[in-house]
């Protein structure tokens, strides 16, 4: 009896280490990016390109508004309710006092200052794909925005959600090793894949999930249900999407479809800042979206 | 003999009130289904004029002024129709119908009149820029194209 009492607490102890070593958030070295020589003039298109402001500025922001990322959208789901922080340069209701280590440990992999795991609704499994160099850009050009001192909510989630350590497991089954489309790309393909798949994370919307809210990747980019409401986001494989290169670089220029329809939803607002890349990168996008997979 | 008439009487009265109150709910429903048709033809034309338009301003088509002007011009008219009978309360996505129309197009009615009178103000001015130049058409669908998104970002949901 007492030797199975032993094994017992035994098989919890190594169950425990277990959960323990599967789940652990991982961190970057305090010296990251020391090398790196950021440029806010070209952050200010990795934040474009990203959708930073479409999350983080407060509902309904436009124009310069748009850039003081105070949070204050709600986002429903399956989950529960998650709110956006702020994350403007304010030091005590903002990021202002990361440092640039601090900040690429939470963009690539999802992990707080405090080292706790974020929820993939700040969408980290994409943006785990970003090069080093935007994202030390990107640090650089966020802290020149606006202070907020807009106090973020805790988000209002149902349990076992509420317990953060689990997310480790989530990250084990859910992050990708790498990009998506593989395969012998063109340049301009290359630099598509990399906006659509790191900076502009399509597949967050496009791509449905499972019931743990893991990417269905063998579904990639073929449409899925609405998770704050009613309709679909659509399927934007060749199978589906036939528009031209031409269509889509319009589209993402002017948001205008070739039989002028007009881009709305959540869609507008990744228009508005797919308008303020270089022209190559749309079409970058575009000739990205040609080589997805058909998934009908 | 009485009673059995009285009975058949009173079963003939229910079964009319019955079906009277399911005609009178499909009447409701179809009141809402004919809305969303009529605002989806509505929006259909629009679209053929912006397209007309659009082909001018980006090259597709040849830039032709009378063209120009008349696709202007139908586009302003039908900007204008009476919202208060197409928008009827209830034709909600969801709840009705094939419509993509979101319930703030209802609780927020004012943003809603706002950006749809953004749409009037911009299609009258294309009227007069379409037959001014090609260049002046180009300046003028932007406002147009703005006022599509504005209004379908807040107020139209996703595909169904």
């Amino acid at each position: 009896m007492r030797r199975l009492r032993r094994l017992a607490l035994l098989a919890v102890l190594l169950g425990g280490t277990c959960f323990w070593w599967l789940t652990r958030p991982d961190t970057l070295p305090q010296d990251w990016g020391a090398d790196l020589i950021p440029d806010p003039a070209a952050g200010a298109l990795v934040f474009a390109a990203a959708g930073c402001a479409s999350c983080h500025a407060a509902p309904k922001a436009e124009g310069d508004a748009a850039k003081v990322l105070s949070g204050g959208h709600a986002f429903a789901s399956d989950f529960g309710t998650f709110h956006v922080p702020n994350i403007s340069p304010s030091a005590t209701a903002g990021i202002g006092g990361w440092s640039m280590q601090v900040f690429a440990q939470a963009l690539l992999h999802g992990v707080s200052p405090v080292g706790q795991h974020y929820y993939p609704a700040f969408p980290y499994a994409s943006y785990g794909l970003m090069t080093a160099q935007d994202v030390a850009d990107l640090y650089a050009y966020v802290m020149t925005l606006p202070a907020s001192e807009t106090a973020s909510l805790p988000h209002d989630l149902g349990f076992p959600f509420t317990l953060r350590r689990g997310l480790g497991l989530w990250k084990t089954l859910y992050l990708p090793e790498g990009y998506h489309v593989t395969g012998d790309l063109s340049p301009s393909e290359e630099r598509g894949r990399y906006l659509a798949e790191a900076l502009s994370h399509c597949a967050e919307c496009h791509t449905p999930r499972d019931a743990l809210g893991g990417l269905d990747r063998s579904r990639w980019l073929a449409g899925a249900p609405n998770p704050s409401g009613e309709g679909r986001t659509p399927n934007i494989t060749p199978a589906e999407l036939v528009w031209s290169e031409d269509d889509l670089g319009a589209y993402f220029t002017t948001g205008l479809t070739p039989d002028y329809d007009s881009a709305g939803g959540t869609m507008a607002a990744v228009i508005r800042n797919l308008a303020q890349l270089p022209e190559s990168d749309r079409r970058a996008i575009a000739a990205y979206l040609k080589r997805v997979p058909a998934i009908p | 003999m009485h009673r059995v008439t009285a009975i058949s009487i009173v079963s003939a009265l229910s079964i009319t009130s019955l079906a009277s109150v399911a005609t009178g709910e499909s009447h409701a429903e179809k009141a809402l289904l004919d809305a969303i048709a009529a605002r989806q033809a509505q929006m259909q034309l629009i679209s053929f004029n912006m397209g007309l338009l659009g082909a001018m301003a980006k090259g597709a088509a040849p830039y032709d002024a009378a063209t120009a002007t008349a696709a202007a011009s139908n586009l302003a008219s039908v900007a204008k129709l009476d919202r208060s009978i197409l928008w009827l309360e209830g034709s909600v996505q969801g709840q009705v119908g094939n419509t993509r129309a979101k319930a703030e197009i209802w609780t927020d009615a004012a943003g809603f009149n706002e950006d749809a009178m953004a749409l009037e103000t911009a299609a009258d001015g294309l009227i007069a820029a379409a037959g001014t130049d090609l260049a002046a058409l180009q300046a003028a669908m932007e406002p147009a194209g703005k006022a599509c998104s504005a209004c379908h970002e807040a107020y139209r949901g996703p595909k169904n």
